[in-house]
This record gives structure tokens, C-alpha cells and sequence, in this order.
């Protein structure tokens, strides 16, 4: 900054004469040198905290990812990771199959179809949603979705339990208290509601009054409008507002730590009590009682978190990447 | 293919405001028929009255009625939807689906009536309708491509082969050529020579050798004060409309006096 302000007060005098020298130094405007200065310095602020987190997580991993299995709290490092990174991703999945379509459904309202003054109410409503605090959705999870689903759950597991495919998902013994992944997993649906409706809702609106007319005036629906203009110009802004709500689905912890009774199993049981529990979910559940390198090994568990979430970022951008021509972008 | 347009008492509002007061026109099939007349006088809102595109805007109706081969568009049991796949419509500025390619801009229109073709079928569409449009030989080669990546000319005809592969009865254009370049607008203007021998097509233009050039009829739309509704303040033949009007205004109008 000092060096900033530096410059700026000697191109002062510079500006104000009248002579050519002036037109050299006429860059070096003192607005757009504080303005350069800041939206370089975030820029950079990203990549620098990015890198610090990086930097931590890989250093304190090193002495678990290195030490041997029986010098370990928890034992050999993959064995006792990988069921909570398998945790953490299928109760991200699970929550982003029940959210997306509902929050796509609920923003494609509040732009295409409610009357303006519904609209408003509604979008006001869902950025309420967002704001609050993950032990609350937690405690309502516990207290009332799980009771509440739980004659679902054995409907479930007595119609579907036998079924060849189905029976995977939907075997019993049904949980007695009803915090399965699946309870988990709708909590944290209704918790990347919010982001998800909010940010697709204004990619919607942002769709050119042009596209939506051509269709239109080619004797499209309202419907058949939304899906010849509207999703597609917004495929790419959905596809960013999926990101942030995984994001958040995978790195929640409060909300799974709360519901989840967790044991460390692999299998896509949803209605069982033996349920994987999630990394977040782990970290705070087990720092408490962690010593010594168990405390590395938490931390090691957190890296894989961080390396899922940009394989997961870095293969959405790739699959926008290859659209791009057919993006609307020109 | 080709029908008859009847604009019968037409008043066109956008809530409280009265934007164009009873017109009554009839517009003959198989010919241009141009709209002119200063900005704001409501002729494009005419156009899009004609194909009901001026309602999806928020408060704005039509009273009166606009017959197509004396078919009321505007009775109740009529959906707007069916109407504008009848009536074809060209905007201002060229809008091919930015997501497709130019192969499925032109099917977009036939795949929303929810019809199966098949891909022999879909292909001869194609074809048909980017000849029709003069486009063809400049993108035979290039199909998959998107329809964003052409100039402005071709995404415009691209656009005119779109309305055009529905085989409507009626082209609406509204200023097509008002972005593009004098080589384009040649072009298209050729092409709505050629257009006229199948469709009824009516044009809104701000150019008005561009009206003299292509159009069998003219219509010269006007404002009697700011705030007013716009008028059809006369209609007839492109030829005593240019040389001999029988209005003031559309004399003055013609040769550069505003009044």
C-alpha cells in the first residue's frame, strides 16, 4: 500500500500540467492504481491461503502418512481412512440427489413462473435458509427428521429390502432411532438448498430476453422455453452452484457429527444403525481423544477431504471446459 | 401455406399505457408488406401483436382483433402457443440458441412439437431449410458447429432458416438487417424476394430505401405528440406511398421532414 500512495502523490503534478510529459504519466491514475492494487492483492490473498491451508495439512500428514501402522492410534492410515472418505462422499451424493432437483425446481419458480411479489417473498425465505447455523439443522435432525422418517424407513426396508438392486440400498434391520446416512444425508440436502436455489435462480434471470424470445416465437411452452434457453444458457452457473453446495455437503461436520451413530463400514446400507461415518464428521468426533501422531492421522484424513473436493471442482470444470463453444459465452 | 393477415380495431396497451390505437389493415399473402414510421410509433409493437409475442411481456394486452385467414388469434380458445408456431418470427438482433449447433437450430423449432423424425428426415430439413435461406453453401460443411461462431449475416439467415423449417404461413421480421452490414443486408434482402413467393412477410424497417427495395405494400406508422398512442396514419402500395401519399405527415415523413 505505502508504495502505492508513494507513486500516486508524485504523478500528481504530472496530471495537472498542461505539457506532453502529462500524457506519459497519464497510466498512472491514482484510482486505478489503488483499484489495480486491491483486486490483484485478493487475487492473491486466494492463492496465498490456499497454499498456507495446503501447506498445513500436507506437513502435519507427513509424520502419519510415513510412520508405521503399529506406531499409529488408529492403525495402518488407508484402512481407517478410507471408510469415511467413502462416508463422506456417498452422504455428499445422497444430499445432492435430493437437493438439486428440488433447488433447480425451486429457483426456475421464483424466475420463470411465481408472480414478482411471490417471487421476492420466497427468494427472502430461502436466503433466511442459509443462514442458519449448522448445529441447529443438526438438533432438528436428531429430534425430529429421524423419529419423523422412521416409519418411512421400515416401509422401505419391508417392500424394498429383498429386492435384487434395491436391497443394496434399502435392507434392514431398520435403525431403531432412525440416524441413518440417510437421515444425514437429507439434513445436509436441506443445508445446500439455499446455495444451490440462490445462485441458480440468478443465473436464470440472467438468461438474454433474446433466447427466451426465439423460443417462444417458435411456439415453445413455458416449459419447452426453460429447457431450449433457459437451462442450457445456465448449465455452466449450475454446475458452479452444485460445486459450492458439495462443498459444503463435504465438508459439513456439526450436522453429521450430530445425527450419525457412525461405524467404519463400506456399503451402501441406508436404513441400517451401521453407518459410515463422514471425515468432517470423524475429525470432530475423535480430536477430542487424539494424542500424538493420532492427531497427524486426523489431519492426514483431512488432506484426503481436500484433495476430494478439487478432484471433484477440477473434473466439473473439465466437463464445462469441453462445452465451451456451445456455452453462449460469445 | 401462405394467409391472409386482417388487423381488425386493434389497440395494443402495455398496462396502463395505450401504445398504438385502432388499427385496421389487411396484409395480402405472397407479398411484403413493410411497417415504417419514427421510433416509438408502436410499429413493432403491431408485429408483435401479430403473433402474439406482445402479451409475454408483463401487463401487456390487445383488444380488437388480428384474423389469420379469418381465424380470430386472439378468441379465447385460441392458445398463443399454436398461433406462433403458424407465425414465424426474425428479431432485431440475430438469436441463434447460443448451447446448439447450427444443425439443431433449425431443427429446435420442429423438435418442440414434440415429433419424432427421423435422422434421414431431419436431414433433408436441414438442407431444405438453410437453402431456403441462402445459407446452405456456407455451412454444409460445418453443421455441428455452434451457430454463435457465424457472422452476423448468417446467424440472421440462420435464424430465418429456423423460423422457416416449421413451414409457417406467415414471416414476421422485425429489423432484421438493423445489425448487420450493407453486404449482409443485401443478402437478406434478396432472400426475402425469394421468401415472399411462399409466405405472407411482413417487415419493420428504420431504413427506408431498404422499405422501397423489397416491399409490395408500406404501411407509416406515427406518433401525433409524445405520449399519444402511435397511428397507422396510411397504407397502400410501396409505390404511391414513396411518390405520391396521400397524408402530410407521410410526405414529410418519406423525404426527411420530420413534423
Amino acid at each position: 500500500m505505502s508504495t502505492t500512495d508513494a507513486e500516486a502523490t508524485t504523478s500528481q503534478p504530472n496530471d495537472t500540467t498542461d505539457d506532453l510529459t502529462s500524457l506519459r504519466h497519464s497510466r498512472r491514475r491514482f484510482g486505478d492504481k489503488v483499484f489495480k492494487g486491491i483486486s490483484s492483492g485478493s487475487g492473491t490473498l486466494i492463492l496465498v491461503i490456499l497454499a498456507a491451508v495446503a501447506t498445513f495439512l500436507v506437513g502435519l500428514s507427513i509424520p502419519a502418512l510415513t510412520a508405521d501402522a503399529e506406531d499409529l492410534q488408529y492403525g495402518e492410515f488407508w484402512s481407517y481412512a478410507l471408510p469415511f472418505a467413502f462416508g463422506t462422499v456417498w452422504a455428499a451424493t445422497l444430499a445432492m440427489v435430493f437437493a438439486v432437483p428440488v433447488a433447480i425446481g425451486i429457483a426456475l419458480f421464483i424466475s420463470h413462473y411465481a408472480p414478482r411479489r411471490l417471487a421476492q417473498g420466497l427468494g427472502y425465505i430461502i436466503d433466511l435458509l442459509a443462514a442458519v447455523p449448522s448445529v441447529v439443522f443438526g438438533l432438528w435432525g436428531i429430534n425430529t427428521l429421524a423419529p419423523m422418517m422412521r416409519p418411512l424407513y421400515v416401509w422401505l426396508a419391508d417392500n424394498f429390502g429383498e429386492l435384487p438392486v434395491l436391497g443394496w440400498f434399502f435392507t434392514g434391520p431398520v435403525s431403531g432411532t432412525g440416524r441413518t446416512i440417510l437421515t444425514a444425508a437429507l439434513v445436509l440436502a436441506v443445508m445446500v438448498l439455499p446455495i444451490i436455489t440462490a445462485i441458480s435462480r440468478e443465473v436464470f434471470l440472467q438468461t438474454p430476453r433474446l433466447h427466451e424470445e426465439a423460443s417462444l416465437a417458435l411456439g415453445a411452452t413455458r416449459w419447452e422455453m426453460i429447457r431450449q434457453a433457459v437451462l442450457p444458457f445456465g448449465t455452466p452457473g449450475i454446475v458452479s452452484a452444485c460445486m459450492l453446495g458439495l462443498g459444503r455437503a463435504l465438508g459439513e461436520t456439526m450436522a453429521i457429527a450430530m445425527v450419525l451413530s457412525p461405524a467404519a463400514v463400506i456399503h451402501f446400507e441406508l436404513l441400517t444403525s451401521s453407518n459410515p461415518n463422514t471425515i468432517a464428521g470423524n475429525i470432530a468426533l475423535a480430536f477430542p481423544e487424539a494424542f500424538g501422531l493420532g492427531i497427524n492421522q486426523l489431519i492426514a484424513t483431512g488432506l484426503v477431504l481436500f484433495i476430494i473436493t478439487l478432484a471433484v471442482n477440477m473434473t466439473a470444470r473439465w466437463v464445462l471446459s469441453r462445452r465451451k463453444e456451445f456455452s453462449g459465452a460469445n | 401455406m401462405s394467409k391472409r393477415i386482417e388487423l381488425k380495431d386493434l389497440n395494443i396497451f402495455y398496462g396502463k399505457f395505450h401504445a398504438v390505437k385502432s388499427v385496421n389493415m389487411t396484409i395480402e399473402p405472397r407479398a411484403v408488406t413493410a411497417f415504417i414510421g419514427s421510433s416509438g410509433c408502436g410499429k413493432s409493437t403491431v408485429l408483435r401483436s401479430i403473433n402474439r409475442m406482445h402479451e409475454v411481456i408483463d401487463g401487456a394486452y390487445v383488444e380488437g382483433q388480428v384474423l389469420l385467414d379469418g381465424v380470430d388469434l386472439y378468441d379465447k380458445a385460441v392458445d398463443p402457443v399454436r398461433v406462433r408456431r403458424h407465425i414465424g418470427m426474425v428479431f432485431q438482433r440475430p438469436n441463434p440458441f447460443p448451447t446448439m449447433s447450427i444443425r439443431e437450430n433449425i431443427l429446435a423449432g420442429v423438435r418442440l412439437n414434440n415429433t419424432k423424425i427421423s435422422r434421414s428426415e431431419a436431414d433433408e430439413l436441414v438442407e431444405q431449410s438453410l437453402r431456403g435461406a441462402n445459407l446452405w453453401n456456407e455451412v454444409k460443411d460445418r453443421l455441428d458447429r455452434p451457430g454463435s461462431g457465424l457472422s452476423g449475416g448468417q446467424q440472421q439467415r440462420l435464424c430465418i432458416a429456423r423460423a422457416i423449417a416449421v413451414s409457417p404461413d406467415v414471416l414476421l421480421m422485425d429489423e432484421p438487417c438493423s445489425a448487420l452490414d450493407p453486404i449482409s443486408t443485401l443478402a437478406i434482402e434478396d432472400l426475402i424476394k425469394e421468401l415472399k413467393e411462399t409466405y405472407t412477410v411482413v417487415i419493420v424497417t428504420h431504413n427506408m430505401q431498404q422499405a422501397a427495395r423489397v416491399s409490395d405494400s408500406t404501411a407509416f406508422f406515427n406518433l401525433k405528440a409524445h405520449g399519444q398512442p402511435g397511428e397507422l396514419i396510411e397504407y397502400g402500395p410501396t409505390e404511391k406511398i414513396f411518390h405520391n401519399p396521400d397524408q402530410k405527415a407521410t410526405e414529410d415523413y418519406i423525404t426527411g421532414r420530420f413534423g
